[in-house]
């Protein structure tokens, strides 16, 4: 069992029946899981599965129309005191980074802080540099997102989520929008976030990662959560034909 | 091998001028332009000969002549004893007037109604959109009537609409406070003196404090140099100490050195103030309006091409709806909407040689009466023409500076 050490039994996001429509469309067709502080989930499924949908639903992106989620204690509802707690509880990254071009890497990473959590620039900065320096990347605080790969822009964008001290951290497909070699700083920076005690949910196809680092695999397809399990069950012993399938899909790449 | 390549080598060096592409180039332009100055010489001198046998000319002796006509709306002072060149200056000014106030108007209600129109309210969203379709799909001339038809059914002079005696509306005019000067204001400018004086001093004492603070602070010898303290005081200084003696010294003159001068309503008409004339007002409503239909649009679409992923991750770090627009989607809109938004400016500053259809005195309407009243229509014409081009051409080149200005980030 790859059990981790830092996850406490202590739920910190709670989904009972969630469900999501675009207009007629039904996405999330009642999802109900709940995720411990400190645990490390790891989502996959086919394309359009609804794996996105999902944990924008989680720091409201996405509204779920039915169905309670809960997170830190706070419920998801229209409250825009809560939509603005949670988004400060919960960091995002986006598979597009998202970085935002007219600023330097570094006024990326304290817009949030300055603007939300009203540090002073200098405190802001400070601890900016540091994340910077965590995410190896502390060389590129005054360069602007253009001038850098697309690893680094991944490694800023992941930092200027982390500067707003969040509890739990949403990646969307974090590395798919890279070239081969610079996947692995990426997952590196990410794997140590882990060891951290981060909550985090992950939609990924990088298995080894899965392996190594998720305390849970949860496999998406037409809007349920067809199977989850501890990843050595999940990829040594799926016991779907679908999970079974895409296992097998996904391997051979 | 050796001997050939040297061949080689000397031949690209000697290229005879009938066949090198860099002369030739040049040659043939050459060649153009001289071509267009002929051909502008020889209509020109046609056109000479045409005027002389017609018993016309292009001097423009005539513009040192007495005007003789009236003009209501003026930015300076005119009366109808003045020449035609004054009149001429006055209409221009008249055009430049009716054109900066209408971009500047139009601008903030196109911005406004932009963003509206994307509002996540319904009703927002609608009454924006509906604003859009009506103002931009009638016709320009039809507004100006219609607006100027409004004024027109307004009370009469001595019966002005009187709004907290501060602004007084009738249909010929509309009248709004005024700042007058007064004995005060010598006193209070030499308070300004002293603020700069105080600004010098306080730099250099903030600059010495922010300097020692820095040596006590300093561990890595990460000098950041005199001169970034200086800098930093001067933002410190200048504007509170500028501020605060302005404020005192208005305390301290003997006199406010500024009055507000309001308008009043006298027997038969308004005095003080300062006045706006019907024609003036009807044509900025019906140019702003008309314009602001357009620069929505223009807004409109230049948020609607930042992507969606920005506005996703500024909302995913916790900034509000207001800070994201102002901090992460206007910054990259506005390079995008500056094109579109010159050539709005553009149209605003040529319509408003509509104002003829409100009886505003314009450049154009000024310009036709000179033309009709001297008989001198090439002259004329080529004048208001020549004004029309330099206005758009300033503003065209203020754009683009302001263009670069923005874009100056951006590699
Ligand atoms: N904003 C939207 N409007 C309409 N349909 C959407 C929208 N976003 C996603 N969808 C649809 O919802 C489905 C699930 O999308 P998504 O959650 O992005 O899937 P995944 O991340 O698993 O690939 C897809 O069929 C997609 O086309
Ligand atoms: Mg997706």
């Amino acid at each position: 069992m790859t059990e981790n050490e830092n996850t406490s039994n202590d739920p910190i996001i709670i989904c009972e029946d969630v469900h999501k429509w675009f207009d007629d469309f039904h996405v999330l067709k009642g999802i109900t899981t709940t995720f411990k502080k400190g645990e490390k989930a790891v989502i996959c499924g086919p394309s359009g599965s609804g794996k996105s949908t999902f944990i924008r639903t989680i720091n409201r992106l996405e509204e779920h129309q039915r169905g309670t989620i809960i997170v830190d204690g706070i419920e998801l509802t229209n409250d825009l005191r809560n939509i603005n707690l949670i988004r400060q509880e919960v960091g995002m990254v986006f598979q597009q980074f998202n970085l935002f071009p007219h600023l330097s890497n570094l006024k990326n990473i304290t817009l949030g802080p300055i603007r939300v959590r009203k540090l002073s620039k200098r405190k802001a900065e400070e601890e900016a540099l540091a994340l910077l320096e965590r995410m190896g990347i502390a060389d590129q605080a005054y360069k602007y997102p253009s001038e850098i790969s697309g690893g680094q822009q991944q490694r800023v964008a992941i930092a200027r989520a982390l500067a707003m001290e969040p509890k739990i951290m949403l990646f969307d497909e974090p590395t798919s929008a890279l070239d081969p070699e610079m996947i692995s700083e990426v997952l590196d920076v990410m794997r140590e976030l882990a060891h951290s005690g981060m909550t985090m949910l992950v939609v990924t196809h990088e298995m080894g990662f899965a392996r190594e680092v998720a305390d849970r695999v949860m496999f998406f397809d037409e809007g349920v959560v067809v199977e989850e399990a501890v990843p050595a069950d999940f990829f040594d012993n799926p016991q779907h034909e679908r999970t079974k399938l895409f296992i097998s899909q996904t391997l051979q790449h | 091998m050796h001997h050939a390549s040297n061949t080689m080598a000397q031949n690209s060096t000697k290229i005879p001028f009938w066949r090198d592409t860099r002369v030739l180039q040049v040659l043939f332009q050459i060649l153009f332009l001289l071509g267009v100055f002929l051909l502008a010489g020889i209509l020109y001198a046609n056109m000479l000969k045409g005027l002389d046998n017609l018993g016309l000319n292009l001097k423009l002796d005539f513009l040192r002549n007495e005007a003789g006509f009236d003009v209501s709306d003026t930015v300076i002072e005119y009366d109808p004893s003045n020449t035609y060149l004054k009149a001429f200056i006055v209409g221009v000014l008249n055009t430049l007037r009716v054109s900066l106030l209408g971009i500047l108007c139009a601008t903030v209600l196109g911005l406004f109604i932009g963003i509206s129109r994307l509002s996540t309210n319904w009703l927002v969203r609608n009454i924006a959109a509906t604003y859009i379709e009506i103002f931009r799909n009638i016709p320009l001339l039809l507004q100006i009537l219609f607006w100027y038809t409004v004024f027109g059914s307004l009370p009469a002079a001595r019966e002005s609409i009187n709004l907290f005696d501060t602004v007084f509306i009738n249909n010929r005019s509309i009248y709004f406070p005024s700042l007058q000067q007064t004995a005060g204001i010598s006193s209070w400018v030499g308070y300004f003196y002293a603020a700069a004086i105080l600004s010098v001093i306080s730099i250099f004492v903030l600059a010495l404090i922010f300097h020692r603070k820095q040596v006590e602070r300093m561990e890595e010898g990460d000098d950041i140099g005199y001169f970034t303290h200086v800098t930093r005081a001067a933002k410190w200084s200048i504007v509170p100490v500028f501020f605060i003696v302005a404020i005192i010294g208005w305390f301290l003159a003997p006199e406010s050195p500024f009055v507000l001068g309001r308008p009043e309503l006298q027997r038969f008409n308004v005095e003080g103030g300062i006045r706006f004339s019907a024609g003036f007002i009807s044509l900025l409503i019906a140019l702003s309006v008309y314009t602001s239909a357009f620069i929505a649009e223009v807004v409109r679409s230049g948020i609607q091409a930042v992507s969606k992923g920005q506005r996703e991750a500024a909302r995913a770090v916790g900034l509000s709806t207001g800070q994201t627009l102002r901090l992460i989607i206007l910054p990259q809109a506005v390079p995008i909407i500056i094109p579109p938004l010159t050539s709005q400016y553009l149209n605003l500053a040529k319509n408003s040689s509509l104002a003829t259809a409100a009886g505003y005195d314009d450049l154009f309407r000024i310009g036709s009466t000179i033309l009709t009243q001297a008989g001198k229509a090439i002259p004329v014409f080529a004048m208001v023409m020549a004004n029309y081009l330099i206005i758009s051409l300033t503003t065209s080149a203020a754009m683009n500076w302001y263009n670069r200005w923005v874009n100056r980030f951006n590699r």
